[in-house]
């Protein structure tokens, strides 16, 4: 029956819908790059301040839900400290010397 | 030549092949040669040129874009000049299938001559979004996006304007390209019966202003088929005073717009006549 009126009035009323409905997607799915670039550079930036790590060991995702997104950002870092001649950070990352697979502990103060 | 001229850059662009490009940069140029402007017409679509040939000037075509940028010849040699209207030029573009001849220095060397030269430079873009389309469009001051009213088109036409958006020189200088839609193979009938999107239905999906409608008329395929522009060939047609009154907007002047309709005009009895 709905589909008999679609037919009757023309098919443009159901194209110009797939279009609202697939451009708004796109659109979307357009400017997400670059938020994403941002956000990656940015967060780098701050990060790269206090620890040091392989740029190619980051991975950030966003999971976009209905209600709630979530951007998730997975940084690999090395055991180790910081290279010399670099301003001290406020923590500082402490090898983990009983289990490599283990997160570093970060101790306040100087060593 | 004497005078240093400032000209403005159009580029006509659609993303989607098949629109009417080149038959609309064509009539537009002539429209605004016949206005008394001096214009140029360059084909950016290298390795399958159709301008020349919608221009009349096929048999003519010696050098092309791709040899000045490349300093087989300078851009003097290569302009075709209309032997209808002597303030038309065309640029042709090369038949080359190395699509990588078109550099970007190459095209911003040869755009900033032509800017002291002429007062409009129009770029015919290749279908697409690949680098062709991209150098068509980079050095743009203002944009004309055919569409169809149709999804497809009006799709690509989105992802276009997203394009200019980001890809250009003023969009990368923080700048705004003027945007400007042309609705090209209109059928006033179709869409009163709710057959084709409307110019309401494509204008609200697409939100830029609206540059002029032009609609389906055997005159642009009679144009193209003798190699003269329908705003040379049959300058009173419908399509021909679209794109007359499209090409007065473009200068600013504030002309109403037509909108073909069922209930008037020759054009839409013979159409409806063919309908019955």
């Amino acid at each position: 029956m709905n589909l008999f009126n679609r037919f009757r009035r023309g098919s443009a009323p159901v194209a110009r819908e797939r279009l609202q409905i697939l451009l708004a997607h796109e659109r979307n799915a357009r400017s997400a790059p670059d938020l994403l670039d941002t956000l990656r550079e940015e967060i780098l930036e701050v990060i790269g301040r206090h620890v040091s790590f392989e740029p190619d060991k980051v991975l950030i995702k966003v999971d976009r839900g209905k209600c709630v997104s979530t951007l998730a950002v997975d940084i690999e870092i090395p055991n180790g400290l910081r290279p010399e001649g670099v301003a001290p950070p406020l923590g500082k990352l402490v090898p983990d010397q009983v289990c490599n697979e283990g997160a570093p502990v970060i101790q306040q103060g100087a060593a | 030549m004497s005078d240093e001229k400032s000209a403005r850059v159009l580029v006509v662009t659609s993303g989607k092949g098949g629109v009417g490009k080149t038959t609309s940069t064509a009539a537009l140029g002539a429209a605004l040669a016949d206005q008394g402007d001096k214009v140029v017409v360059i084909d950016f679509d290298v390795g399958l040129r159709n301008l020349d040939l919608v221009l009349g000037a096929e048999r003519r075509v010696v050098f092309d874009l791709i040899n000045v940028i490349h300093g087989v010849a300078k851009l003097p040699q290569a302009l075709i000049r209309d032997k209808r209207l002597e303030n038309l030029y065309l640029l042709p573009a090369s038949q080359t299938r190395d699509k990588e001849a078109l550099t970007e220095d190459g095209v911003a060397k040869v755009i900033a001559e032509l800017r002291t030269k002429f007062d409009w430079i129009v770029c015919d873009s290749p279908a697409g979004i690949e680098r062709g389309a991209t150098l068509a469009m980079r050095h743009a001051d203002a944009a004309i996006i055919v569409t169809n009213p149709e999804v497809s088109s009006v799709r690509d036409s989105d992802r276009i304007i997203g394009l200019l958006d980001s890809k250009t020189e003023k969009a990368e200088r923080g700048e705004r390209v003027d945007k400007h839609l042309l609705i090209n193979r209109y059928h006033p009938w179709r869409a009163a019966r709710g057959e084709m999107l409307s110019i309401d239905d494509v204008l609200e999906i697409l939100s830029i202003p609206l540059l002029g409608i032009i609609p389906e008329s055997e005159e642009v395929l009679r144009a193209s088929n003798l190699g003269s522009p329908v705003t040379i060939n049959a300058a009173s047609s419908a399509p021909a005073r679209a794109y007359f009154d499209a090409t007065r907007r473009l200068k600013g002047e504030e002309i109403p717009m037509q909108i073909p309709s069922e209930s008037r005009g020759l054009l839409n009895k013979l159409f409806g006549r063919k309908a019955a």
